[in-house]
């Protein structure tokens, strides 16, 4: 047993206190986003200072700044690129993403294809709330059909996304959905995320109360988190009977497992091999 | 290399013989070089020598995105830094390449990226995300004509501006202009040790025809590079403010797993790394930013001045048209007319002083570019009056000739 396991976790460790109060609104899910990782990392026992945490630009990319790490807010759409580079130059890092769905599927859509394609070791927690919170509440790429939005004032009409389906199938070493309702589901999920090695890609269904669904008139963040239970089907009851039951669009817990080579180790591999080659042409 | 082309029906013996087109070495002098240049002599194009000198300044990281004329940078990073252990990706385009070198140099290890018009414009945002964190990282742009797609294969001098300001808001940044093949080597290595000393983003500017030139260069010995490496940090931990003024205006900076716990934002930062608004500090962080440059204008400076002691005419002009220039001079003096060149090889920020100083003498500045007019806004701004400084300029693809600059330099000389 580790010493940080024989004692119970205490998010202030892991806060950087002197910037509370934070900036989140009432009800947002993302602080319970934050909350369900930083257990991870407790249960984890992850060493601060190797922690890296790399976060894009909107309401989600802020929550990074909060933790007591080694924290990059880089710029929108981007952290996926950044933590690339960073986790190539320093495998000894634990490098964890944070992005929102607007930062990771619309301006950063082609590096998350690319990263799930290179399977390098590091995980993406993406905090899909369906809107862009930070700049005020316009439409995102997951905003579901008919749903209001500032530049929706007739209601969505653009089909959304199933972002780990596409993950999935670009080739993520693990791919993973939980909502921020099941606060220890979501724990074990990061963990079994950051665990993997290879990209992991956890989707976690957070929710915009103060904007996104005050135009919706979705109820308060009670409504709004109990509403994530009626629309997702965990995997405990997937390939069921009780399927038909439950005809929801989102299935949570972990989707996929592509077993595929990681990136990094593969290419020392492959340069290994081929300095060989080289060498024994002499 | 961007010789005029031949009409194919003639042969060699058929055309009208202009030694400047058909003998390399009088079309583009090349600048003096060393006397002990015998040793480790290899002969390269101008791409080449870049990856080479960035390997020997200690880049361990690549990622770019294919684009001609800069590719090859690309391709010999890939060759030569998995020998040394370090890592070269391709990137899926020119965004993610600039993000993943901040992010790999932000890890703590030397990183360059290359790239051409399109592609720079694309790394523009992330560029000005090093240049607001001081996050040291070289940057390539072998220019080619543009705007737009432009013409890929041909030479152009065209983003002399965008190199300084093409990232949004007031922002530092280095540019170097090398103008032949050995001179990339040494610049390459200086853009490195100019990142990594005053924390700022540069960017290697020169056109497709020094891109492309192979010529001789001079591999040196390690020790003869004088590697610079960034201020890692002291401090302990408590005390370490990331931003913090230095007596160079330079913070020191801290390493993931070093134990500081920073935090990296390219939002507006006070001193200890985090968001602020306050006026006052925003105030003091930003005009520290900005003075790094004006403080170490000394070291950061570069230029070359030819014949310009008693110069009437002053010629300014830098990359491949330097080379050109320099022939005109050359040519100029043995027509007896009294000219002179000024090279910047620091582009941004331009020598203002040793130039102001030259021109001052001079009366008449001719500024040959292959552009609409870029760097002759620097150089009217800095001369009195403006109106003594000519334009010269060409945006077809292709490079201006010693003829063509010696035959201006006659008209301004005769036009008294
Ligand atoms: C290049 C660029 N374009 C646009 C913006 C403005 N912007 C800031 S945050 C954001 C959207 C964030 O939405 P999302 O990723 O869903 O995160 P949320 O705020 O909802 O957590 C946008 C468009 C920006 N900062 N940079």
């Amino acid at each position: 047993m580790t010493e940080a396991s024989m004692h119970t976790f205490e998010i202030r460790d892991y806060l950087r206190q002197e910037l509370m109060p934070h900036f989140m609104c009432p009800g947002c899910g993302h602080g319970i986003a934050l909350r369900a990782l930083l257990w991870a990392i407790y249960e984890l026992d992850i060493d601060k200072d190797r922690l890296a945490i790399v976060s894009g630009i909107g309401c989600s990319g802020r929550v990074g700044a909060y933790i007591d790490a080694n924290t990059m807010h880089v710029t929108h759409g981007r952290p996926l690129a950044y933590a690339t580079g960073l986790k190539l130059a320093r495998p000894d890092l634990e490098v964890i993403v944070i992005t929102g769905d607007g930062d990771c599927l619309a301006i950063g859509g082609n590096h998350l294809i690319h990263a799930c394609r290179r399977n390098l070791n590091f995980t993406c927690l993406m905090l899909n709330n369906e809107v862009y919170g930070m700049t005020g509440g316009q439409v995102s790429p997951t905003t579901t059909v008919d749903r209001f939005t500032t530049t929706t004032p007739l209601g969505n009409h653009e089909p959304g996304f199933d972002s780990c389906k596409l993950a999935a199938a670009a080739g993520a070493g693990l791919v993973g959905r939980e909502i921020t309702l099941q606060v220890p589901a979501l724990k074990n999920l990061i963990k079994e995320g950051i665990n993997h090695p290879g990209f992991a890609f956890l989707e976690i269904i957070s929710d915009c109360t103060e904007i996104y669904g005050r135009k919706n008139q979705l109820g308060e963040s009670p409504e709004m988190m109990l509403s994530q239970k009626a629309s997702t089907r965990s995997d405990v009851y997937r390939n069921t009977v009780d399927q038909p039951f439950r005809p929801n669009a989102f299935e949570t817990g972990v989707l996929a497992r592509n077993d595929r080579a990681e990136y990094a180790d593969n290419y020392r591999k492959h340069v290994e091999k081929t300095m060989d080659v080289l060498k024994s042409g002499d | 290399m961007c010789i005029k082309k031949r009409p194919l029906s003639h042969s060699i013996g058929e055309l009208d013989y202009d030694p400047t087109h058909l003998n390399l070495e009088v079309y583009f002098l090349p600048p003096a070089i060393s006397a002990d240049f015998n040793r480790n002599r290899l002969s390269v194009q101008g791409n080449h020598a870049c990856a080479l000198a960035a390997v020997a300044a200690g880049c361990r990281f690549y990622a770019g995105y294919p684009i001609t004329p800069s590719s090859e940078v690309a391709e010999k990073m890939s060759e030569e830094l998995p020998k040394v252990g370090g890592i070269f990706v391709q990137m899926e385009d020119e965004i993610a390449s600039m993000g993943a070198v901040v992010g790999a140099s932000m890890g703590g290890v030397k990183a360059l990226t290359a790239t051409s018009g399109p592609g720079f414009s694309l790394k523009q945002e992330n560029l000005g995300y090093a240049s607001m964190t001081e996050t040291p990282c070289v940057i390539v742009n072998v220019m080619r004509g543009g705007p737009s797609t432009g013409m890929p294969t041909r030479p152009s001098q065209a983003d002399v501006m965008q190199a300084r300001w093409g990232s949004h808001g007031d922002h530092p940044i280095i540019v170097l202009t090398p103008a032949s093949v050995d001179e990339i080597y040494m610049e390459t290595v200086r853009a490195f040790n100019l990142s990594e000393l005053l924390r700022v983003p540069v960017v290697l500017l020169y056109d497709e025809v020094i891109g492309h030139l192979i010529e001789t260069i001079e591999i040196r010995e390690p020790a003869e590079l004088k590697l610079l490496e960034r201020k890692w940090t002291r401090a302990p931990p408590e005390e370490y403010l990331p931003f913090a003024a230095t007596d160079d205006g330079v913070p020191e900076m801290a390493r993931p797993g070093d134990g500081y716990r920073t935090h990296t934002t390219g939002l507006t930062h006070g001193e200890n790394g985090f968001p602020t608004q306050d006026p006052e500090e925003v105030d003091r962080v930003m005009r520290r930013l900005l003075s790094k440059l004006d403080r170490n204008r000394t070291i950061v400076e570069s230029f070359e001045l030819l014949e310009c002691g008693d110069a009437d005419i002053v010629i300014v002009a830098y990359g491949i048209t330097s080379r050109a220039a320099r022939r005109a001079v050359k040519l100029g003096r043995e027509h007896g007319i009294k000219v002179g060149l000024f090279r910047p090889i620091t582009l941004w920020p331009f020598p203002q002083q040793p130039f102001a100083e030259v021109a001052a003498l001079a009366r008449k500045v001719l500024v040959p570019e292959m552009n609409a007019g870029q760097l002759c806004l620097e150089i009217e701004r800095l001369c009195s009056p403006p109106s003594k400084v000519s334009r010269m300029n060409r945006i077809d693809g292709e490079a201006i000739t010693p003829i063509e600059i010696l035959e201006r330099v006659k008209a301004l000389e005769s036009n008294d």
